[in-house]
């Protein structure tokens, strides 16, 4: 068990999933028998708006947010939302999983044209590891473009000190039985999907 | 013992009935609303959505002086709804404990407003406990229980929006029994406003038995250090204190009403520099100064404005050589959602060009593009008073909009003013059956209850006509001419006048688990006029040709798109039936 305290955050847009990612997430930690703590976002933002919220586990964890700079990874659902957390992973140790996914904010003007197409690229900047994953490609292949959270769960899982024991038997539990056989392929492929990258580093514990 | 992680709320609403409560209300607010959507589930303690705080609270007082424990819920803003009883409580004082939870809001996350609500209890001259933790927000309860019932007063537990709604592991514990006290009716404390002013010296001889309490209590806590630096902390801000500084010495408050004067004067002048971290108003550090101590770092390092984090207080002592930069992003607004009645509504209003005066709800969402036509947002229940207070200003074509929930919570006395003082207001209440925007929480005209019972279903239509109201009119809110047309005539209306657009919250559950056939762009027959991406529906995306597409799976078939379609294009097309997850 790993003794350092780990964070994660999770970007979206509301409606993507992002607070069942972070759930599991915490989840699996507690059955891995670390403290854990996590944020949550209730309210007006969950409307489509941006969503984030946090994870961290360890031996003793206190603060239940991360902090800019330090983050070990960041997942973003979606491009725009990965561009707006990304300053938060660690420029040099930290990894950004993103999904290359495009959804164009509904609530500004001529947003089409002012979208950042580019955001991956400009994620880069910040130094750290950048990953993109076509999770929502995936996932629709599997029958349903809303497991990509589970996708990218499954891939963020590579990088974490939580065993897949861990994790699936989290799933089990967590996902409601009439969508778990198909979430546990989509947790599968996100898996095997950063388990080939090049370039990844080894967990770090 | 048996742990879990648990929501800060949840712990809260546990805390509860561990605790033995018996009788909880509130008003549904962020960051407040899980608690009583958790103690729902607990059968032992009857739980209930009142129609406002005010109402809540006042049952609540009559429940504790009735002789069991209450527990009280409601956001920040809601305080000031039931600030009335809640100034008065405090003189009687309360015969079983009384525990209000006020959930303040730092950063507005989703609020109208900043506001530390500790002045408010000060005001009061009711004690406040402070928890640090999901564990503490159970414990406190209890605690705050007890300390009700030693010193015959109410309690407020003050939380924050990262307390509320982060989650951690918590221990848990089984029911108190708690037997009924007796309700011994008494003129002077109860019942005679002029006796008041002998109670009054009471309630300061009270609060000095709590000063003396808050010296040893356990949960103002010293926990020593190896530094030279002192912090003085509260709330969430103690994690991020022990977080960045795990040498220095800390004074963490859990009672943060009276404060405990020696055990501040000691800790403060045991050393050098003395860091007072809380998060929102200076309330602690006033205190302090007060007491004519001056090595203090507070307010003027870390900000009044905002929520505090690990990473703000770390670079705010000069810790981090400098801030991380942000990318550049454009900003993500929240908007409806797919398949909402209120979007008719707003495209009708951006329409007839007139001056809306909005209220509190999913419908604030109105404001932004690309409807832009909700122009005041203040509190609950404003947008009628705003109204006939513009009209009363020479602007003409004034539209109220207001939701059910809030219509029930506060609007209602307005709209009465509204008739009795001969405006032409037009009123239009979107009827959703619901309270939307903190996740559908059922009222007075929703037909059930918090614990999902059956429940009488208020007449919103009967209710504005016995008001004197003549002109109301219900339309079918996912109708767009229906809704156009209803506004248009209610304008037109010489007197007071009402619309009604009526259509459940697509997030209720009966909305979600119907079967419905999603709607279908037919490429034949679409001329590619754009007119359905002016319904501005999330769910239509363009293809590489430029046709609209609806997501199926995420489509609710509202009709809206197809209602524009000049073509007839867009129509139900059973490809496989997918129920909404």
């Amino acid at each position: 068990m790993s003794a350092k305290t780990h964070g994660i955050l999770f970007a979206g847009v509301g409606g993507q999933g992002v607070l069942l990612g972070a759930e599991i997430t915490a989840l699996a930690a507690v059955h891995s028998g670390y403290d854990v703590k996590q944020t949550e976002v209730h309210g007006v933002s969950q409307r489509g708006g941006s969503v984030e919220t946090h994870v961290r586990f360890g031996s003793k964890v206190w603060s239940p947010i991360v902090t800019p700079g330090k983050t070990d990874v960041v997942v973003g659902l979606e491009k725009l939302e990965a561009l707006r957390f990304a300053h938060y992973a660690h420029p040099k140790d930290g990894i950004i999983l993103v999904n290359d996914h495009e959804i164009v904010p509904g609530s500004v003007k001529n947003a089409e044209d002012i979208y950042p197409h580019d955001a991956i690229d400009r994620m880069r900047e910040i130094g750290c590891l950048v990953l993109p994953m076509e999770a929502s490609r995936v996932a629709r292949d599997l029958g349903d473009g809303r497991m990509a959270n589970v996708v990218m769960l499954g891939a963020m899982a590579t990088f974490l000190p939580i065993t897949e024991e861990a994790w699936i038997e989290t799933l089990n539990r967590r996902i409601p039985e009439k969508y778990r056989e198909s979430n546990l392929k989509a947790f599968m492929a996100g898996h095997a999907l950063a388990s080939v990258m090049e370039e990844r580093p080894s967990v770090r514990a | 013992m048996k742990t879990e992680l648990m929501l800060g709320n949840r712990a809260l609403a546990r805390g509860a009935w561990e605790a033995g409560v018996e009788f909880a209300a509130g008003y549904p607010g962020t960051p407040s609303t899980e608690i009583l959507e958790t103690l729902a589930h607990f059968p032992e303690v009857r739980s209930q959505w009142s129609a406002n705080e005010k109402v809540a609270f006042e049952e609540g007082m009559g429940a504790a002086i009735g002789g069991i424990r209450v527990l009280v819920t409601m956001k920040h803003v809601g305080l000031n709804v039931a600030a009335d009883p809640f100034m008065v409580f405090p003189y009687a004082g309360t015969n079983a404990g009384f525990v209000l939870v006020s959930a303040d809001d730092p950063g507005m996350h989703s609020s109208q407003n900043e506001q530390d609500n500790r002045y408010l209890a000060r005001m009061a001259k009711v004690p406040i406990l402070e928890p640090s933790d999901a564990q503490e927000c159970k414990d406190f309860v209890g605690l705050g229980l007890q300390l009700s019932e030693e010193f015959q007063t109410p309690v407020m537990l003050r939380t924050t929006t990262r307390l509320a709604h982060h989650k951690g592991l918590v221990s848990l514990g089984e029911r108190e029994s708690v037997p009924q006290k007796e309700f011994v009716p008494d003129p002077r404390r109860f019942s005679v406003p002029i006796y008041r002013r002998i109670l009054r010296p009471q309630v300061e001889a009270r609060l000095d038995r709590l000063r003396e309490y808050a010296e040893t209590t356990p949960v103002n806590r010293l926990e020593e250090g190896t530094g030279e630096i002192g912090v003085v902390t509260s709330g969430i801000a103690y994690q991020y204190v022990k977080e960045i500084l795990p040498e220095a010495s800390v004074l963490r408050l859990g009672m943060t009403y009276p404060l405990p004067a020696n055990l501040l004067r000691d800790f403060c002048a045991r050393h050098e520099t003395v860091y007072v971290i809380e998060e929102g108003e200076p309330f602690i550090e006033e205190f302090i100064q007060t007491l004519g101590i001056t090595n203090l770092v507070g307010k003027e390092r870390f900000g009044v404005i905002g929520e505090y984090s690990p990473g703000r207080l770390a670079q705010a002592m000069g810790m981090e050589d400098s801030a991380v930069t942000e990318l550049e992003a454009m900003p993500r607004p929240p908007m409806f959602c797919i398949g909402c009645g209120h979007r008719t509504v707003f495209s009708g209003l951006r329409q007839l060009k007139v001056t809306v005066a909005g209220d509190i709800g999913c419908y604030t969402m109105g404001a932004l593009p690309p409807y832009e036509a909700s122009h005041t947002t203040f509190n609950m229940g404003a947008s009628i008073g705003t109204a006939i207070g513009l009209e009363q200003a020479g602007h003409e074509r004034v539209v109220s909009i207001i939701g059910d929930s809030t219509f029930i919570h506060a609007g209602l006395p307005a709209l009465v003013d509204a008739v009795y003082n001969g405006s032409n207001l037009t009123l239009l209440i979107l009827d959703n059956s619901t309270t939307g925007m903190t996740g559908g929480q059922p009222h007075p005209a929703s037909g059930s209850s918090l614990t999902g019972e059956q429940a009488p279903k208020l007449n919103l239509e009967q209710l504005c006509r016995a008001t004197g109201v003549e002109h109301v009119q219900v339309a079918d809110t996912w109708d767009r001419k229906a809704v156009l047309g209803a506004i248009r005539k209610a304008l037109a209306h010489n007197g007071p006048s009402v619309v009604i657009s009526e259509g459940p919250c697509v997030r209720l559950p009966e909305m979600r688990q119907r079967e419905i056939i999603p709607y279908y762009v037919d490429e034949e027959l679409c001329t590619q006029c754009d007119a359905c991406f002016k319904v501005w529906c999330p769910a239509i995306t363009r293809t590489d040709d430029g046709f609209p597409v609806i997501e199926a799976a995420d489509c609710t078939a509202c009709t809206v798109c197809a209602q524009v379609c000049p073509v007839d294009a867009m129509y139900p097309f059973a490809q496989e039936t997918l129920p909404l997850a």
